[in-house]
């Protein structure tokens, strides 16, 4: 299948973009790693006037560790935050769940805010910024720039808070804090396909807060009990995110996943884990 | 740049080794261009939405499916695809590999597993057979249930460890 036509703009600086945007407004696609929305354009589901292309945006390709967060530009792609030495002691949840998106190839291209303006349900980005409670900054030509939580973030099925002028500029993961241990798992049919269930987790000494992704229409965070009362929490969370049947999996198998994947993962000694 | 719909606009890149210079328009497929104007028929177009790898070449030396990227997009790139890999018509090692252990048979798969190796092998020289495996999660092959790419791919890194693939490379390709 091959696309409809469009125009092509490569920019060469946010605010070129953030014009573009502007100009354009819905009819306009960013085009970061394209590796959702190529697919989408070449069968014809979306079919804007305008690609606006920002791997070229150096301003964008920007990885910044703060005070308290790491900021990811939007043209920052997957494969720099793997080969980021120092991202398993800045965000190690990030650091242990990005090798479970896609594969070597898509990672090469595909970058963290594009994962995070594509919002599908079972994408492991979007459940670590909202487990780690991260944000999302939004800019726009006219508007103010905004700085969004990414519980409020994440709306639904590939539906955000993104206004169709704004550009996310970045995406912020809160560093690691000491005394949680951080800790991914996932059950997809193939390794590098798509999540039935991903779990990540901060486990504390007094609670276990624990994101579940590919269950309800967005990621989800909860913080659970530990010890006797936990089996009756995952039990209940479990049925609080409306999971549905579909051709990978049924509703009650992905519950059955969120009950025992999440005991096991919150209950396992820390060394005992893969990856 | 401004590429406007429907019209062909000049991009000029560099394909294994040569710099080509050609027209597009904006929403051609970089794999399409490749073989349709460029004339590189060993990048292969399977689904042409990303999932099964077959179109995989290596732009500025990173393995990526060239299905999911603009041709517009490679303009001031390098592009390398499976015709980069034998020189004077002499297999490199890797393809000798893949003949000598059948890790192919109809070959549709094969140039773009080609060159994610050529990209594995550089940033993991000594692979193991887990890591071959989930650097091949990213391709589909219909027909060789993978062992013997896996046993090619294995076999090439042990190889270029221990020095032997100059040897190797020099043979003459119809023995194997
Ligand atoms: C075979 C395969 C397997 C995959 N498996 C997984 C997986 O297991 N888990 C997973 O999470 N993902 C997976 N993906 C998708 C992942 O690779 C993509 O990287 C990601 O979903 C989108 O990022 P991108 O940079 O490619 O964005 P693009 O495809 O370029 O864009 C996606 C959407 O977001 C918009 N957008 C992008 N950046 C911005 C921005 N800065 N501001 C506003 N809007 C923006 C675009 O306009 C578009 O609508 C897979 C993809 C493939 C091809
Ligand atoms: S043709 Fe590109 S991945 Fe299938
Ligand atoms: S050899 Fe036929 S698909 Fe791989």
């Amino acid at each position: 299948m091959k696309a409809a036509s469009f125009d092509y703009v490569r920019a060469s600086s946010k605010k070129e973009v953030l014009q573009l945007l502007h100009e354009h407004g819905e009819d306009a696609r960013i085009l970061a790693g394209g590796q959702s929305l190529m697919a989408t354009l070449n069968m014809r589901l979306t079919q804007p006037k305008v690609v606006i292309d920002i791997n070229r945006v150096e301003e964008l390709n920007r990885i910044r560790n703060e005070s308290g967060y790491l900021a990811v530009g939007a043209a920052v792609r997957q494969v720099q935050l793997t080969d980021r030495a120092e991202l398993a002691r800045e965000v190690p949840l990030l650091a242990k769940a990005l090798p479970w998106i896609g594969h070597f190839q898509t990672r090469n291209r595909g970058t963290v805010c594009g994962s995070v303006a594509h919002a599908d349900p079972s994408a492991e980005i979007p459940l670590c910024l909202v487990t780690l409670g991260g944000s999302v900054v939004l800019e726009s030509l006219k508007g103010k720039r905004r700085e969004v939580p990414a519980a409020e973030f994440f709306q639904g099925l590939l539906t955000t808070d993104r206004q169709p002028k704004e550009l996310i500029s970045e995406v912020r993961f809160p560093l690691a804090q000491d005394g949680t241990d951080y800790r991914f798992q996932e059950i997809a049919m193939r390794h590098g396909d798509f999540a039935l269930v991903a779990l990540a987790l901060c486990l504390r000494a007094d609670g276990a807060h624990l994101g579940v992704g590919g269950v309800a229409d967005r990621p989800v965070a909860q913080t659970l009990p530990l010890g006797d009362e936990l089996p009756a929490a995952l039990n209940t969370l479990a049925w609080s995110l409306g999971a549905q049947d579909d051709v990978h999996a049924s509703a009650a198998y992905r519950r059955q996943l969120v009950r025992e994947l999440g005991q096991r993962l919150i209950e396992e000694p820390s060394h005992a884990r893969p990856r | 740049m401004h590429a406007p719909a429907e019209q062909r606009s000049e991009i000029e890149l560099e394909l294994n080794g040569e710099t080509r210079h050609g027209r597009t328009e904006p929403r051609t497929q970089l794999c399409d261009f490749l073989r349709h104007d460029l004339g590189a028929t060993g990048v292969h177009v399977g689904c042409e939405h990303g999932v099964c790898g077959a179109c995989t070449v290596l732009v500025d030396g990173v393995a990526s499916r060239s299905c999911l990227m603009l041709a517009v997009q490679a303009d001031g790139r390098r592009i390398d695809t499976v015709e980069s890999l034998a020189r004077d018509d002499v297999m490199n090692d890797l393809q000798q590999a893949f003949s000598r252990h059948h890790a192919l048979q109809c070959g549709f798969c094969t140039s773009g597993i080609l060159m994610s190796c050529v990209e594995f092998l550089q940033r993991v020289p000594t692979p193991d057979e887990a890591q071959v495996r989930d650097m091949l999660s990213g391709h589909l092959c219909r027909c060789t249930g993978y062992t013997g790419i896996v046993r090619a791919v294995l076999e090439v890194a042990g190889q270029r460890q221990s020095g032997e693939s100059q040897q190797n490379a020099s043979e003459n390709p119809n023995d194997v």
